[in-house]
């Protein structure tokens, strides 16, 4: 019966997400960016795969391989492609693994402040009144101090430990992520749809979670992929500080602050090759996001 | 005018108040404060005796009463790694800190602006482009991997700069400053313009869009019609419509500076307070974290209102609340 009906496909590039993927393609640099963050993801998954040698194994670490520069022979004839450090690891699989970690914990923490924030951020928006004022002058509170500040101030009062760190990036970040997503509520509680459901008598609870949620949610896309660069970027710096991750699992932060020290005696690719992955993964972010941006915005979107 | 600044006034120390709470319950309230201010090889009698000397043994809201009392007289304990008053202790390494952010501040401004300016007159140029994609860079870049290679750069290579410290330095009304000296200069150079770097970017990306702006403005092509030159237009005119924005943010960005610095300082040992903070988390140095968290406070509320203060000079809008 259907097959009499002829239903023409439009081409991919003129449906709303062809659209979206040809504005993307459109910039080189947004290209670019999107490859190197599924190199960076992939690496970060598999790294047990592709990892020359397991770097927290005791066992599969040869002292008579420590201290080599980049491009050396190991005595077992294994290619040692970025150095190894003084107990003969191997830097490209300590990279390897250290991006796991960062990348871990920098998602963790974005995508748990995330939920916290959009709960927040509607609830403020739904409820109004008082709610709101209360939630957003905390909000406010806590936006006018700098994220460095406030993750340094839990760390020091909670101590130290990988879910600690996780909780301090989330406090950083939920604001954010309240106060955007309470914008774009506001915007969508005043259209006529969100009406038709009061309307219909639906239950505040599906309002919010099935009508309101599903269409604020696009534009903090955009937001999420910048929080998890600055979330990296941050955890970094704290482990860097020596305040952040155990020192079980060394991050890309650690294993910088732990080159720094051998930088001046020469040995430069302790610190530079792991600080080189962490510019890579944050760089790649923040170029999806921007351009993310550009195109999810009507008023920049190119015409 | 003055009910809008007591207002205000009002609202900074109701904000110094629930943050004096919320440093209290964090330090003393989550840690148990006993554990970690006698000395564990202490008996048990010592530690009673301890824990009354504290006041440890006093119901919740009188040990709060204590600390904000003390904290108001400026006493808010000894420090127990350097036996010295915390506060004193921290305000004798605030003008390091300063110098730093102001240094920094200064060479954010004098060179994002012009490149600011660059872009903006010029958009769509290679110029524009290549400023906008450093700027991504300089966002991205962590300040202390940025700092790492700035002394490898210049300090290990090249040796052009040294790597750290303060290097000498020379009292101005009792105060010692580094920039006074040549040496010290030397020494301020490197960590003044890491910690710039990002807000660098920052003072870019604004001019650069404020100069967009403002080109496309009918009092620009006004001026251009009147005949009046380019450069006049750019200078008098635009310039100091953009610099409104730039300073407001610059200012409240001020405060970031000073909780950036923190990094900077640990790289380049600048003996400045956020060096201190560091040592201080390390060893659980409580009571000068506890200063610390509330000078910093006590700053930041104050640049807040100062930013506050200086845009409803410069903005009646904002004062009468009046359409925007």
């Amino acid at each position: 019966m259907s097959g009499n009906i002829p239903v023409t496909k439009p081409p991919f590039s003129q449906t709303p997400m062809g659209e979206l993927v040809s504005d993307f393609t459109a910039n080189p640099f947004a290209v670019l960016g999107f490859f190197g963050l599924l190199a960076v993801i992939i690496c970060a998954i598999f790294a047990p795969y592709i990892a020359p040698q397991n770097p927290y194994d005791l066992m599969t670490l040869d002292f008579m391989d420590g201290n080599l520069p980049p491009g050396s022979t190991g005595g077992m004839g294994q290619v040692f492609m970025l150095g190894t450090d003084d107990q003969g690891r191997d830097v490209w699989s300590s990279i390897l693994y250290g991006l796991r970690t960062s990348l871990a914990v920098g998602a963790a923490s974005a995508f748990i402040a995330f939920g916290i924030g959009c709960i927040v951020g509607l609830i403020a928006a739904y409820a109004g009144g008082l709610t709101d004022t209360l939630i957003m002058r905390l909000v406010e509170l806590q936006l006018s101090f700098p994220a460095i500040l406030i993750a340094m101030i839990l760390v020091a009062v909670l101590g130290q430990g990988t879910d600690k760190i996780i909780l301090a990036l989330v406090a950083v970040q939920w604001a954010y992520y309240a106060r955007t997503i309470r914008g774009l509520a506001l915007v969508e509680k005043g259209r006529e749809y969100i009406e038709a459901t009061h309307v219909l008598g639906f239950s505040h609870f599906r309002i919010v979670l099935r009508h309101l949620l599903p269409n604020c949610i696009p534009p903090l896309i955009v937001i999420v992929t910048m929080q998890v660069a600055s979330a990296i970027a941050l955890e970094a710096t704290l482990s860097f500080l020596g305040i952040g991750l155990p020192l079980t699992e060394p991050s890309l932060g650690q294993q910088i602050a732990n080159g720094y020290g051998y930088m001046q005696a020469g040995r430069y690719w302790l610190s530079i090759f792991p600080g080189v992955a962490l510019l890579f993964t944050i760089v790649s972010l923040n170029l999806v996001g921007d351009h993310l941006r550009d195109i999810l915005n009507p008023k920049t979107r190119r015409q | 005018m003055l009910q809008f600044l007591v207002r205000r006034l009002l609202q900074a120390v109701g904000v110094l108040a629930v943050m004096s709470l919320l440093v209290f319950v964090g330090v003393f309230a989550i840690g148990n404060p006993v554990d970690v201010m006698i000395d564990p090889a202490a008996s048990e009698a010592e530690r009673q005796a301890a824990i009354v000397a504290l006041g440890l043994d006093q119901p919740m809201w009188r040990q709060y009463l204590t600390f904000v009392g003390n904290a108001l007289q400026g006493d808010m304990g000894k420090s127990f790694v350097y036996n010295q008053s915390a506060s004193e202790l921290i305000l004798s390494r605030l003008p390091a800190t300063f110098e730093l952010a102001v240094m920094a501040m200064l060479i954010a401004v004098a060179i994002g602006l012009p490149m600011g300016l660059w872009a903006g007159l010029k958009p769509g140029s290679w110029a524009d482009r290549l400023l906008m994609t450093i700027s991504i860079f300089m966002f991205s870049l962590p300040t202390f991997w940025v700092g790492l290679l700035l002394i490898m750069g210049f300090a290990v290579t090249l040796g052009w700069l040294p790597s750290g410290g303060r290097g000498e330095t020379r009292e101005l009304f009792g105060v010692p400053f580094a920039f006074l000296t040549w040496d010290g200069f030397q020494h301020l150079l490197l960590p003044a313009f890491n910690l710039a770097l990002f807000k660098l970017a920052l003072v870019l990306r604004m001019v650069r869009g404020g100069v967009r702006e403002q080109m496309t403005s009918d009092y620009v092509a006004f001026a251009r019609a009147k005949g009046v030159s380019e450069t006049r237009i750019v200078f008098k005119h635009v310039l100091r419509n953009i610099m409104l924005p730039v300073i407001t943010v610059m200012g409240l960005e001020f405060g970031n500076i000073l909780a950036f610095a923190v990094v900077t300082e640990s790289i380049y040992a600048w003996p400045g307070m956020g060096k201190l903070l560091i040592n201080a988390i390390t060893v659980l140095d409580r009571p000068v974290i506890v200063a610390y968290l509330m000078i910093t406070v006590f700053i930041f509320i104050v640049i807040n209102l100062i930013v506050d203060l200086t845009y409803t000079l410069l903005d009646p809008r904002v004062r009468t609340g009046g359409a925007k």
